[in-house]
């Protein structure tokens, strides 16, 4: 090991080279995986990964440690523990994610092709067929929702952040906090319901699954649009105040353009979390086999509900169903990626110019 | 340009608390006052009631008269709009708006009340008034780069070319040098010298030096003790007040005995 031990009073003196720690994880799992295979061996059972990588990573932290404070000292072996622990943090969060985007990548790309872009489900039964209805059907109702909810969430937290005063205000801010929490089929109800009021009970059309959506939606609009109105510096207000510019043009002209950024990605974030919705689309716009781009008349295909109904009613077929209910799934996660990905842009388009 | 300021009884609240209590003063066109006086006296507040940026406050108000030019600004039906763009403002901290740039903040004044203003004369407007605020040699050159790419002092200046670009009577400055280095506050100190010419000019300041080169006339404000309102105490040319005050706890604040 290349320490410098013998070397005292220096400003690098004391510490692990940059490759211990890699020698010291590589040993211990390779020790780890020894002493799994032994138990595995002599109890019958079959060789365990998990447990070997556990016990590798437990071996690690202890001898890390123990190493580190023989000869970096104890501030140093704290800072390697820490960074251990945080690092394992890290990675145990991301297996799930990482598990998940592969077996929808790999399940999905079966049936990820184009009949499944081009065509519907409208006589097809078993193989073939696709869900272009739903990918329409998906857009249209959340485009709707967004259309409603971006006006209505932007001026409820413009009202918030820079109007309100008193109880109302605090009213507001309860009942979107009430809403943020809303069981998403609850949502699907009430716009079952209200529909149902003037369309009779039965009712099926994109444009209630589109409320549905957008009642979900809103709370969300508002909380992020409410932060990032909040972190505009009330110097840049008061800044355009002193220039004589009345307070509308102030939030118009200064408040929103420096917002803009952070308030489109809340939009966008906002979004990409009804897209997925199922239970009230299912309620309120029902499900279809074919193409369907009438919001007000019959029933609308979405994304979440064509990999819910594929997965439910497997027909005879039963390999064609469910590959493509992974294809959707797959494309439902494309669609979110791309939101997040223009979220991005569109935040570095707007981001306030600072700097040289 | 420039006109004459009159306050009169003038108190000063945020919510309950009383703030500024009973000020009282004449300030003539084409001169410099400068307010000083310890820490949370009331000089921003006060300052700040002049232009009727007080009330962008929650509960802020203010009770008695500013007269400019015989106008109450506190008057029934006065747009504190209008006041403002008479009476401008710059700030302890330089605030170039972060997603404008140098030309652009020159001419928030205009842009942002969605004026339209034709090439030509947007161009003359940004030179005379960077030239005007003593910057338009150091940005000419990059007048498309952002506001917040310059430095602090140039910054500042900026923020004063920003000002005097909607052509107010009056320029209110609160501590404009605070946040500058040496080199830069001696830079707005001279532009004070000049804008004077023009403008009835307010300034707050903490530095003594900087009061007695600066301004022809001086307010000194002091308080009681902390919950207790600001006052007035003394009010003259800048030459009395820093060689022969009138009363005691002037003389002991120039002379840096407290404060
Ligand atoms: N936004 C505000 N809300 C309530 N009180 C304030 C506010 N700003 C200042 N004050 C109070 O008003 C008094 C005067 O403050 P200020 O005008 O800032 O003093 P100065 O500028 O002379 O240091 C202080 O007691 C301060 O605590
Ligand atoms: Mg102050």
């Amino acid at each position: 090991m290349a320490t410098t031990v013998s070397m005292p009073k220096t400003l690098t003196q004391g510490q692990l080279h940059p490759r211990t720690p890699w020698v010291v994880l590589g040993l211990s799992i390779a020790g780890a995986a020894g002493v799994v295979s032994l138990i595995s061996m002599a109890s019958g059972e079959e060789f365990s990964l998990v447990g070997t990588v556990a016990l590798g990573v437990l071996a690690y932290l202890v001898m890390i440690v123990i190493l580190s404070r023989q000869i970096e000292g104890s501030r140093k072996a704290t800072d390697r523990l820490v960074t251990a622990l945080v690092t394992g943090a890290f990675l145990i969060a991301m297996t799930p994610l990482v598990s998940l985007v592969s077996t929808v990548v790999i399940l999905g790309s079966e049936r990820f092709d184009a009949e499944f872009f081009t065509f519907s489900m409208r006589n097809i039964v078993g193989e073939g067929g696709g869900a272009v209805h739903a990918i329409v059907g998906t857009l249209l109702m959340t485009g709707t929702a967004a259309i409603i909810s971006i006006p209505i969430g932007l001026f409820t937290a413009i009202y918030l952040v820079e109007y309100g005063r008193g109880p109302l205000a605090r009213a507001i801010t309860f009942f979107v906090d009430v809403m943020t929490g809303i069981p998403s089929i609850v949502a699907g109800l009430f716009a079952f319901s209200l529909f149902a009021i003037f369309f009779g009970p039965g009712v099926r059309m994109g444009f209630a699954g589109a409320t549905a959506l957008a009642v979900l939606m809103i709370p969300v609009v508002v909380r992020s649009c409410e932060e990032m109105l909040r972190v505009v510096p009330n110097e840049l207000r008061e800044a355009s105040f002193a220039l004589g510019v009345p307070k509308w043009l102030t939030i118009l002209n200064v408040v929103l353009p420096t917002s803009a950024a952070g308030i489109a990605t809340g939009i966008m974030l906002a979004i990409a979390r009804v897209i997925g919705e199922t239970a009230p689309l299912l309620i309120v716009a029902g499900f279809t086999a074919s193409m369907n781009t009438n919001m007000f008349a019959d029933r609308m295909q979405s994304l979440p509900v064509f990999v819910f109904t594929s997965y439910a009613n497997q027909g005879v077929d039963t390999q064609a169903y469910l590959d493509r209910a992974w294809a959707g799934a797959l494309t439902l996660i494309l669609i979110v990626m791309a939101l997040n990905l223009l979220a991005r842009l569109i935040a570095r388009f707007f981001a306030p110019k600072l700097g040289r | 340009m420039s006109k004459r300021i009159e306050v009169n009884d003038l108190n000063v609240y945020y919510g309950k608390f009383k703030a500024v209590e009973d000020v009282s003063m004449l300030i003539e066109p084409r001169s410099v006052t400068a307010f000083i006086g310890p820490s949370g006296c009331g000089k921003s507040t006060f300052i700040r009631t002049l232009n009727r940026m007080h009330e962008v406050i929650p509960g802020a108000y203010v009770e008695g008269q500013v007269l400019i030019d015989g106008d109450d600004l506190y008057g029934p039906g006065v747009d504190p709009v209008l006041v403002r763009r008479q009476v401008g403002m710059v700030f302890q901290r330089p605030n170039p708006f972060p997603t404008m740039s140098i030309r652009d903040n020159v001419l928030a004044g205009v842009k942002l009340n969605n004026r339209r203003i034709s090439k030509s004369d947007a161009d003359e407007l940004v030179e005379r008034s960077l030239r005007g605020a003593n910057l338009w040699n150091e940005v000419k050159d990059r007048l498309e780069r952002p506001g917040a790419s310059i430095s602090g002092g140039q910054q500042q200046r900026l923020c004063i070319a920003r000002a005097i670009a909607v052509e107010p009577e009056v320029i209110l400055m609160d501590e404009p040098c605070s946040a500058l280095d040496p080199i830069s506050t001696l830079a707005i100190e001279d532009l004070i010298e000049e804008l004077k010419q023009d403008y009835t000019i307010v300034i707050v300041t903490h530095n003594m030096q900087q009061a007695s080169r600066v301004s022809d006339r001086t307010a000194f404000f002091n308080i009681a003790g902390t919950g207790h309102p600001g006052k007035l105490i003394e009010y003259d040319d800048t030459r009395i007040i820093f060689s022969n005050p009138s009363v005691k706890a002037t003389e002991d604040y120039v002379s840096g005995k407290f404060g």
